[in-house]
Order: C-alpha cells, then structure tokens, then sequence
C-alpha cells in the first residue's frame, strides 16, 4: 500500500484524473463544480505560502481575489480591453496593490499583522462595495467574456474552460513546489520558526516576506482573475471576509503548509458543500466546528496527519531494523564468547 | 452648531458601546494574550438572547439583558474550557483560526436558529425629551448612563476587591501570578466570563437603536480591534478612551465627510497607526 502511494506514481495518476475526468463523467454540472474548485485551489495556495510556511496569517485574500475579479471585470467589461491584456493587467494590479500594502503589513507581526490584514480586507471589501459609480456597488458587474481564444484555441466552452484552469493550476503547483524545495521555501520556513534566528543567520526577512506577501497576493489575483471570466458575474460579496475564512477552511482541513493540502480540502470540502447544498447557509455550523476541531487536535490537517504517520512508521521500522541488528549481534558475540570461553 | 452638539452626543452613545465591547476584548488579552476574533458572535448572541427573552418571554428589558449576560458570560466560559485552553501552548497562529471557526459556528448558529432577517428589539425608553434646545432619545442617553455605570462598577471591581486584583496580576505575569497562589485556570475563565458579558450588554445596550442579524457583530469587533490597538493591547483605561475616539470620529466624520464611508474611518485610522507605529499605540513591549 505504502509503495503503491509513492508520490511518483500518486502525482502523474492524480494529474492523469485530471485529464480524464470530463471523460469518465460527462456531467457538465460535475465539470463545473470541479473547474470552480480548481480556482479556489489557487487562491488558497497563495494562502498557504504566506500562512503555511512563513507563518504570517494574512486575513485580506478575499480582497485581493476580488481586486483581481473586479479589474479584469472593469478593464473587459467599462473599458472594453482585449481580455488576455485585461487579465495580464489584473494580476499586475493586484501584484502592484499587493506590494504596497505588504510594504506597510509586513513591519507589523502576529497578532497585529492578522488584525491589519482583516481590517484591509475590509477597507477593500467597503470600497468595491461603496464606490458605486465604478464598481456598480451592490448590483456587481455582469457580463464578463470567457477567456479569449489563444490562437485557434477558444474557451467558449465548459470543457476548454475546465482544461485552460486546470493548466493554469498546474502551472502554480509547479511554482509552489519549485520554490517550497529551494533554498527560498527554506528560508521561508526558517522565518516561519523564528523570525529573529532567521534574521541572525544573515536572511534578510523583510525582503522575503515581502516576496512572499506579493506572490500570495499574486495567486489570489489569478484566482479572482479566473473566478470572474469563469462565472462571468461579480458581487462585491466575493470581497467579503467570510471569503477569505473559507479559503483558510480548504487550507486548514487540507494541512497547512503542506505541498497536496490545498489539494485535497479544497476538493474534500467543495464536494461535501455541493452534498450538503440543502446547508447553505448553515454549513458552517459544520465547518466551524471543525475548523477549531482540526486546528485543536489535527493542527497539520489530512495531508499533514498522513505525512507525520508516514514518517512515524518509517522511524519505527528504522527502530525494530536497528534493535532487531543489534540483537543479533549481540547473540552473534554471546556466542562467540561462549566459544572462546 | 446644533448639529456639532448633536453629532458629539451621537458619537458620545457609539463610543460607549464601542468601548464595552473592547473592554472585553481588551480584558481577554491582556491576560491570554488571544486575538479573540469570536468577540463579535458573543456580542451577536447578547443581541439575540436579550430579543429573545424579551419578545418570547415577555421579560422586562433588564431583566432580559441579565439573563443575556449570564447565558453569554457562560458561553465565553466554555470557549476558553473547551477551546483556548487545550490550545494554550499551541503556536500563535493556531488560536486565531480557532476563534475564527468559533465565530464562524456561533454566526451560523443564529441563523439557523433566528433566521438571517434583520429584527427590531422593543425598548421601555422610546421616549423623546427636550434639553437645552436639543433633542434626546431616551434610548441614547440610557446607552451612556449604563456604559459609564458598568465601566465604574469594572473599575472598582477590578481594584479594590481580591479577584479582580488576581486578574490584574495575571495579566501582568501569568507565571508569576501562578507561583503567588493565584489559581489562574479559574482566573481565565472568570475573565472570559466578564468579557461575554460585557458584550452581551453592549450588543442588549445598542440593538434598540441599530438592528438585531447574525452579521451584527463582524463590523462591530473590527472596529473593538482597531480600538485596543490604539488604546494599547491589554490596557483597561485605553480601550475606554480608544473606544470614544473611535465613536467621535465617526460620527463627525459621517457628517462632515462622507455617511457612506464612515465605516472606513476606523480602519484607515487603524492602517495610519500601524504604518506610523507596528506595535500600535502605547505598547507594551514584549507581546
């Protein structure tokens, strides 16, 4: 069982799924489903870089995933630009926006910064909500393209749209594991550690979380971006805080600051959402409960758990291989002495 | 003229409430040293416990407004019981997304409970009276006669009787307190217990004049946030003062400058504070 989880033949196979699902499934309904998941996972990758492995707990994502949707919605649909040139300036808005504000939120640590984050979530949540005469305020903006064709490629369809999202998401794992497994994902969890024994060892923390900070914030953007063309109309409620609380939900359940957590509570808890639909509402009178539970006894979430049983069982064989080696040499020179005595 | 005076006396109501809610907050703090992100669902349920009593049972305001406060004290109890205590030793980013699955819980709670729709709560005090050429609700001066009331009755409390002086030990050194006998598991639950129900009043104090929902505490606790950070984490007099600036400056800001962006306010004075000072305002080194 072990081996046939290796993650040589787990990821291809995963990434194969993928591939085939439209195939096996032929829903349109399941389709969409999985394609909006693929974009949370996004955002919540970006979360995760930031929360999982610097430790900074950053309650402004959803204001920076509605920065995202709202300028790809206001340059496509006010200002009637070509959509792959709107959806390049959206991430580089958000970016840019990013940059600043993790310029000032960064100086702070903990508890502030958690707090400066929830209170800039909620300042850019109150401006697309308040700024009528741009953002439409309340009644949202309807009518955003799909994305544009790339040569003869169109993405009129669910399916193309299902495949363009899942590339993109790919794309950004890969990112995510190539910087998690650099010297830079290090550095991230040294900070992570201590902040200070980071800064001793001659890591200059504010230039690296400042990285971070702008592509999380990225990643956030991307998924607005995507979430936009996607659904094709915005309310300023995607803004709202309870958005970034359930980008922490997939994060958390997931295992934070793991590689395949947002992977797997993303998908785990979209797909409980769509069963218990009849919920609404009132899902998080499930969610809640075990958001506090996991965070209490399962504070590196599903993902987290399996590794950390991995590892154990791996040490205890390690151990009984050991004893088991020491056993027989000590019986070896038992003997021997018996034999020289 | 009039309307200065009359803004002052508005800003005067909301920032007694502003204050009671980060009183709470402030007390939990400075002794657990817990961002206590549910704060606003505690005030959310005072609300709606208050209504409750009020319009199911029939109860008297106060009397509502008691029951409120102990049934809310209680639910602060078993949060820091069943939650911030097994979580006391975990790293800090672990009781912030505790409190937030709390707050989360506690909102889809009411919900389910009293439906999403926003609720009027009846007052005794509708009444309307005259002073010095202004005009008064009953309601509004109530609001600042018992904020003031309760934060003298904390005052005291907290100095001159034996518990309240643990509290304040503890907050000043948990281990400490420990060492000189104070028992400081019974300590964070009493100061849980005050904060709920501080809360409880506040939220039974303000909802006659704003309106009872499940998301009536969100904006609330942001703004108590905003308000200990400037008043200085963990300081009592702080959150007091910090909670009238707060309402001040809203409600001047709401006429003179904009009523749609009044709500801004706070969080942009919040964003200046921490731009200009990280720690915030009259830190206390160390946390």
């Amino acid at each position: 069982m072990a081996k046939i989880l290796n993650k040589r033949i787990i990821i291809p196979a995963l990434v194969l799924f993928a591939i085939v699902f439209p195939f096996v499934t032929q829903n349109d309904y399941f389709i969409h489903v999985m394609t909006l998941s693929f974009i949370w996972m996004i955002g919540v990758y970006g979360l995760n870089l930031l929360a999982g492995y610097t430790g900074y707990l950053s309650l402004a994502h959803a204001g920076f995933f509605a920065v995202g949707a709202y300028s790809l919605g206001l340059l496509t649909v006010k200002a009637q630009m070509n959509f792959w040139l709107a959806f390049v300036l959206a991430l580089m808005i958000t970016s840019i926006l990013g940059f600043f504000i993790g310029l000032i939120a960064l100086r702070t640590k903990e508890h502030f910064f958690a707090i400066y984050t929830l209170c800039v979530g909620y300042i850019l949540y109150l401006v697309i909500d308040k700024w009528d005469s741009l953002t439409e305020g309340v009644r949202g903006l309807i009518g955003i393209p799909a994305p544009g064709n790339i040569g003869p490629i169109s993405f009129e369809t669910p399916l193309s749209q299902y495949y363009l999202v899942l590339a993109i998401l790919l794309g950004v794992i890969l990112i995510v594991y190539r910087i998690v497994h650099s010297l830079t994902g290090r550095t991230y969890i040294a900070i992570r550690n201590s902040e200070d024994l980071a800064q001793t060892i001659g890591i200059s923390t504010m230039k690296t979380k400042l990285e971070v900070f702008v592509l999380s914030t990225f990643f956030a953007g991307l998924s607005g971006a995507l979430y936009a063309s996607f659904i094709r109309f915005i309310g300023p409620d995607i803004g709202n805080i309870v958005i970034t609380f359930d980008l922490l939900t997939y994060l958390l359940i997931g295992g934070i600051g793991t590689l395949s957590g947002p992977i797997v509570g993303t998908v785990l808890v979209v797909w409980i959402s769509q069963q218990l639909q009849f919920l609404q509402d009132y899902r998080m009178l499930i969610f809640g409960p075990i958001l506090t539970l996991l965070v209490i006894f399962y504070p590196r979430g599903i993902a987290g758990s399996i590794a950390g049983w991995n590892v154990k069982r791996a040490e205890k064989k390690l151990a009984k291989a050991q004893l088991e080696e020491r056993f027989s040499q000590s019986s070896i020179s038992a003997k021997n002495q018996v034999k020289e005595g | 003229m009039e309307i200065l005076v009359q803004q002052l006396f508005n800003g005067l109501t909301i920032g007694s409430v502003y204050a009671l809610v980060a009183l709470g907050l402030t007390l939990v703090y400075g002794i657990l040293h817990i961002p206590n992100f549910a704060h606003g669902a505690l005030y959310m349920m005072g609300g709606y416990i208050t209504l409750m009593m009020m319009v199911q049972y029939g109860l008297h305001y106060w009397l509502a407004i008691l029951v409120s406060v102990i049934v809310v004290g209680l639910i602060g109890v078993l949060m820091e019981r069943l939650v911030f205590y097994p979580l006391r030793h975990a790293p800090p980013i672990h009781d912030k997304i505790a409190a937030i699955g709390i707050l989360l819980f506690l909102e889809a709670f009411a919900q389910y409970v009293w439906g999403a729709d926003y609720q009027t709560m009846p007052t005794p005090y509708g009444q309307v009276i005259q002073l010095f050429g202004l005009t008064f609700t009953m309601q509004r001066l109530l609001i600042i006669i018992a904020a003031i009331a309760v934060m003298v009755l904390l005052y005291l409390f907290l100095k001159k009787t034996y518990t309240g002086s643990s509290i304040i030990a503890m907050s000043q050194d948990r281990d400490g307190a420990n060492l000189v006998g104070i028992n400081t598991n019974r300590v964070a639950m009493l100061t849980f217990l005050i904060s709920g129900g501080l809360a409880a009043i506040a939220s039974s104090l303000a909802a006659p004049i704003n309106l009872v929902f499940p998301g009536m505490g969100q904006l609330v606790i942001l703004k108590a946030f905003v308000i200990i950070i400037l008043g200085g984490m963990g300081s009592i007099p702080g959150a007091i003062i910090g909670g009238y600036i707060l309402g001040f400056s809203e409600s001047l800001g709401a006429t003179y400058i904009s009523n749609d962006y009044k709500d801004i306010i706070a969080f942009i004075l919040l964003v200046i504070i921490l731009s200009v000072k990280p720690t915030g305002l009259f830190a206390k080194g160390g946390h």
